[in-house]
């Protein structure tokens, strides 16, 4: 049955749900216990569970990852939490050189069925390290998966895939949605769901093809609405998946409409956005009317809460460079 | 400690250690430490002249792994040379659930985990990044970087604990190996916070060969490393770790402490890296040979040849019986090494991934095709 909820409920749901049906599934990281954490995805959880599988760490993120290798040698399965973008890096060394590598070290005898959490971007109006992108970190580096959800029901449905999976995952949620409803079917049949690995059309379209991920999702599909109003058809790619990209669906578009722009937050110097237009520029390159154009956070430091809006990619930036599209 | 009066221990370092076979091969019978825990060893003729056994063993190998290497053979070599009781004593004094969190020095507790030595030499030599299971050894991957392995044994600790293996005489514990160098990474700090918090199964070893590469004690701490486990709140331990027995018997009872559900302990054993840090390495740049001379008398095998034919619990017979055993070893050991198949290119896109990657494939593809392309062009 459909229910209207938040992104973030429906993050609450799948995680209780992977907690019911998997035993060795445990929830790790800061506040996320009594709180419920930060942004209360895990609200409840660690009444229902108790605190060995919901469990409250010391406040220490390259513990949280480093014990969760551990916890998955033994067996377990465990969702990490980091409490914020910017709090990832003391444990970059474990996800990189440790979560990253242990499978491919071992010779395929390690499986690191380890999901790390990560409420990313901006827009919310908060202090430094508390805005940031950092997904072209891992998305770099081999070894990971990085997927990131837009909107509730996929949220509630690759939480879960992402858990399930033996691959490492770095799960990244965008928090500024979290808040933000839509329909989510909480009795829909995994094994039947939408692949993870899988980027999806959001809404079609004829003219040119707008790709996003996480939160620049809605702005994407924002500014599509306002394009139609002027007669221009855009489509939009959720890409979900940033490792490994899925662009068949890119590529699919972009022969039809010829024109492609890359949205994320994230600096665009060495971005998700410069890969992607690499690679459309080798795949489709006789359909191209223009070169492959990237509507990014500016290569600064994530600025003050009162200049972000003019960082953050909006409606009218992606507009402005659909129309440097069309005028090439 | 407690042996500041006695014979025993006047090699130690200020604020003493567990010693129990002193570098002349004097036995003491049992040692008491300031916190009025008693240490001591009661092992059979037989276990005597194992123990002596794995050290000559495990060095002999060791010096055939160095060989190999200076033949151009490995591409780098950790030699565990001087680190011999350390690494025996604390190998045997485990039970075989336990399990092992090793550096990439730690082939004297591979030995002693009845694993065929051979197995790090993938690593060493270059044909693979030393891939093993964990869970099938008790015995992890060696880990390279400084430190990181001490979180993982903790939170495979802690795993021990939430799967009800602690609280008696059959417990499991877990046993993290690193190095004095170790010590000033944030993450090994981390891991005595959590195991101290968590009141995890584990006995943190470490092997302070008085040098970090290059960098001496001084420049880790300002204090003896093992006082630093009471600011974590578990007790802490300095043992001779040239000394088997006393490495032995801390380490067993730190273990059985830890697998009946008291937490952690720290054990500091006080050796000395004899050789260089790598193959790489050249340590007469920054120590002197007086000082290693000094530490030759210290040596654990002579110690306990000392003791074992004092006590006419070994002869000569003895001693040359285990050499030569010890030499076939290391034959075999470097004819299996040589013998070594070079992998092919192609398995570099295997176990990347559990579930695989297309990109991933498709460059295994690329490369293969490109691979092909040289095929009869005399390249």
């Amino acid at each position: 049955m459909a229910e209207k909820i938040t992104l973030g409920k429906a993050l609450n749901h799948g995680l209780r749900r992977s907690l019911e049906s998997d035993s060795k599934v445990v929830i790790m990281g800061e506040d996320v216990g009594k709180l419920g954490g930060v942004f209360r995805i895990t609200d409840g959880l660690q009444k229902d569970f108790g605190e060995d599988r919901v469990i409250d760490t010391p406040l220490a993120e390259a513990g949280i990852v480093g014990t969760a290798v551990g916890l998955a040698i033994r067996g377990y399965r465990p969702v990490c939490e980091i409490q914020f973008d910017g709090f990832v890096f003391p444990a970059y060394n474990q996800i990189v050189a440790q979560v990253a590598k242990m499978y491919f070290r071992s010779l395929g005898n390690v499986r690191l069925p380890i999901v790390i959490r990560i409420p990313y971007g901006g827009g919310i109006g908060a202090v430094e390290h508390h805005s940031e992108s950092p997904e072209a970190y891992f998305a770099h580096t081999p070894g990971l998966k990085v997927v990131t959800c837009s909107n509730p029901a996929d949220a509630y449905v690759m939480i879960q895939q992402a858990i399930a999976s033996d691959d490492p995952i770095v799960f990244f949620e965008p928090k500024r949605r979290y808040w933000e409803k839509g329909d989510v079917d909480l009795d829909v049949d995994l094994a039947g769901a939408y692949p993870l690995h899988a980027s999806r059309v959001a809404r079609e379209g004829s003219d040119a093809t707008v790709i996003a991920y996480g939160p620049m999702v809605r702005v994407a599909l924002d500014a599509a609405a306002a394009a139609e109003e002027d007669g221009r058809s855009l489509e939009v790619i959720d890409l979900r998946t940033l490792s490994p990209l899925d662009l068949g669906p890119v590529y699919d578009s972009v022969r039809r409409t010829g024109r492609a722009v890359v949205v994320h937050e994230a600096p665009g110097n060495l971005g998700m956005g410069s890969e992607i237009a690499a690679r459309i520029t080798e795949e489709c390159f006789y359909s191209l009317e223009a070169p492959v154009l990237r509507v990014t956070g500016y290569d600064t430091p994530y600025p003050a809460a009162r200049v972000e809006e003019e960082y953050l990619p909006d409606l009218d930036r992606v507009l402005d460079a659909v129309d440097r599209s069309f005028g090439w | 400690m407690a042996n500041d009066e006695s014979e025993a221990g006047a090699d130690a370092p200020a604020g003493g250690f567990v010693q129990l076979l002193t570098p002349d091969g004097e036995r003491v019978d049992s040692v008491t430490t300031a916190e009025g825990v008693t240490y001591s060893v009661d092992f059979t003729d037989d276990e005597y002249r194992e123990l002596y056994k794995d050290l000559v063993t495990v060095r002999r190998l060791d010096a055939e792994a160095t060989a190999l290497q200076r033949q151009g053979e490995l591409g780098i070599w950790a030699s565990l040379l001087g680190q011999e009781a350390a690494q025996v004593g604390s190998g045997r004094a485990l039970r075989p659930q336990d399990m092992a969190f090793p550096t990439y020095r730690e082939h004297g507790v591979l030995y002693t985990r009845g694993i065929d030595p051979i197995m790090p030499f993938g690593l060493f030599r270059g044909v693979d990044q030393g891939g093993w299971d964990p869970n099938e050894f008790k015995f992890n991957t060696y880990t390279i970087v400084i430190g990181s392995q001490t979180l993982h044994a903790t939170g495979y600790a802690m795993g021990i604990t939430m799967d009800g293996k602690t609280g008696s005489p059959d417990g499991e514990a877990v046993i993290a190996y690193f190095g004095d160098g170790a010590t000033s990474q944030g993450e090994v700090n981390e891991s005595f916070v959590w195991s101290g918090v968590f009141n995890a199964p584990i006995v943190f070893f470490c092997q302070n060969n008085q040098y970090a590469i290059s960098e001496p004690l001084e420049r880790q701490t300002r204090i003896p490393l093992y006082r630093r486990a009471a600011g974590y709140g578990f007790p802490g331990v300095r043992i001779d770790g040239n000394d088997v027995l006393a490495t032995f018997a801390v380490t067993r009872a730190a273990l059985d402490n830890a697998r009946n559900g008291q937490g952690p302990t720290l054990i500091e054993a006080y050796t000395y890296r004899m050789g260089a840090h790598t193959s790489s390495d050249d340590p007469t740049r920054y120590r002197i040979a007086s000082e290693v001379e000094s530490w030759k008398a210290k040596d654990p095998i002579s110690r306990l040849k000392a003791f074992l034919t004092k006590q006419q619990v070994a002869d000569d017979t003895f001693f040359g019986e285990v050499d030569e055993s010890a030499r076939k070893l290391a034959l075999d050991l470097r004819e299996r090494v040589l013998a070594m198949p070079d992998p092919q290119p192609v398995t570099m896109f295997d176990n990347v991934y559990p579930h695989g990657s297309p990109e991933v494939d498709a460059q295994r593809q690329q490369f293969a095709d490109y691979q092909a392309s040289f095929e009869g062009s005399g390249h």
